[in-house]
């Protein structure tokens, strides 16, 4: 069973609409003990990181998913809280990895980065299994990962940036897997299957 | 590089399809949930519901259309159209919409769009912007183009990137439903003073037209007729943009 994590961080309808499509089996919920007795942990995450990682403290869940030794799936906010801090009302986030999420600040770099980037693979990791480099993925953000030595994958707007990440179980997409069509699909295929 | 998007939108009145001209002259234009589910499959990069219901049912059959176009499309959408209450946005981006757009109530109560981004982050804060020139200068039209204010246009839209919007959708009502291409003079000018996302709508009548708005500025370009009654297929729209050196996702 996947427990997705239920923090007040935004859309969660989308990616329940693709779980139930693949068939699979999850619950919603900020309950620890049935954070517990899932098997795999998705973070979903549209909002503001300091309040996100307020929400997390409240419902104690923080140790929970830091020393989670369960595939774990962060998506966009929810990869962003799996590093040190973030410049986003200045939180300290997960500290999973080490890292601090930045805000694009570039000349004729519109803010948020919205649309569809491709992404360039770094690697075979398992979370791109299927996925030809160059495709095409939904991001919506106004922070992001600098590329580091836990990136999977990058893309480029004004810089190149982490577009996913890896440290051992915990896994990181800065686009959304549930709006970026097929390609999306496959990715959380990829989770459903390790 | 971040692809130029291709928005169909689709103005819908109790889950239906409608279409006009000029923001008047409504035809029925199919069933909003199977439309959708065809852009999706066509390459639409992300669609926009302009709900124009207005009746005491108008929360509840809106949600409902959220759910089921979530249900049956995997790209991001917006939904618009009368949304005033912070409570409803809640609803509708917790029943699976990506975005919301404001127009009148932004307009009413400008304060809305702020709060609505603190809440929601400004990628889920669309403003949408009706311009229509009155005596050569760009004014600010509300509700569904009826009441002319007394905003100008290039202000409104400077004003709202300040409050927290996190893209501009904006619609010129003397090109809307003209086929004539897109309003290039607004658009061009704005998106050189503002550093959000701008989509272009109103006018689109030919592949071209979606050609001179990418290369003025737009970021995404809003079609909603060509699109709805077949005369161009968005595959074709966009093998036609790679093919003149325009970014999409193919």
């Amino acid at each position: 069973m996947i427990a997705i994590i239920d923090y007040g961080a935004g859309n969660t309808a989308s990616i329940i609409n693709v779980l139930e499509e693949l068939k699979a089996d999850f619950v919603l919920s900020n309950d620890k003990k049935i954070i517990q007795s899932a098997d795999k942990i998705i973070l979903p995450g549209v909002g503001e990181a300091s309040s996100a990682m307020k929400k997390l403290n409240e419902l104690n869940l923080v140790d929970e998913l830091r020393y989670t030794t369960k595939p774990f799936l962060g998506i966009c906010l929810g990869m962003q809280l799996l590093f040190t801090k973030t410049e986003e009302g200045n939180a300290e986030c997960l500290n999973v990895i080490p890292g601090e999420v930045k805000k694009f600040n570039f000349a004729n770099i519109k803010v948020p980065h919205m649309g569809w980037n491709e992404i360039i693979k770094l690697n075979n990791d398992e979370m791109l299994r299927g996925i030809d480099n160059k495709t095409f993925f939904y991001f919506a953000h106004s922070y992001y990962v600098p590329q580091n030595d836990f990136s999977t994958s990058f893309s480029n707007y004004g810089l190149n940036f982490s577009s996913s990440v890896r440290y051992k179980n915990f896994f990181g997409v800065q686009f959304h897997p549930e709006k970026s069509a097929v390609q999306g699909i496959q990715i959380i295929k990829n989770f459903l299957s390790l | 590089m971040l692809a130029k998007r291709i928005i169909p939108c689709l103005d819908v009145m109790n889950g239906r399809v409608v279409k006009g001209t000029n923001f008047i002259n409504l035809n029925d234009a199919g069933s909003a949930v199977e439309l959708a589910e065809r852009y999706y499959y066509e390459g639409a990069d992300e669609l926009v519901f302009l709900d124009i219901t207005a009746s005491i049912e108008k929360r509840k059959t809106l949600v409902q259309l959220v759910k089921e176009v979530a249900r049956v499309i995997r790209i991001p959408f917006t939904v618009g159209g009368g949304i005033s209450e912070l409570e409803d946005i809640s609803l509708l981006l917790n029943s699976g919409a990506d975005k919301i757009s404001l127009n009148t109530s932004a307009v009413k109560n400008p304060e809305l769009i702020t709060v609505a981004a603190k809440h929601f982050g400004s990628q889920a804060i669309v403003a949408a912007v009706d311009v229509k020139k009155v005596e050569n200068n760009y004014k600010v039209f509300i509700k569904g183009g009826k009441e002319e204010t007394s905003l100008e246009g290039f202000n409104w839209c400077r004003k709202v990137t300040e409050l927290g919007a996190g893209e501009i959708l904006l619609t010129s009502m003397d090109k809307d439903g003209t086929k004539s291409g897109y309003d290039i003079e607004f658009l061009s000018d704005i998106t050189k003073q503002i550093n959000i996302p701008v989509i272009a709508s109103g006018g689109a009548g030919n592949k071209e037209h979606f050609v001179e708005a990418f290369n003025n500025g737009a970021d995404a370009c809003l079609a909603a007729s060509l699109f709805h009654y077949q005369e161009l297929k968005i595959s074709e729209l966009k093998k036609y943009l790679s093919q003149k050196g325009i970014q999409v996702r193919l």
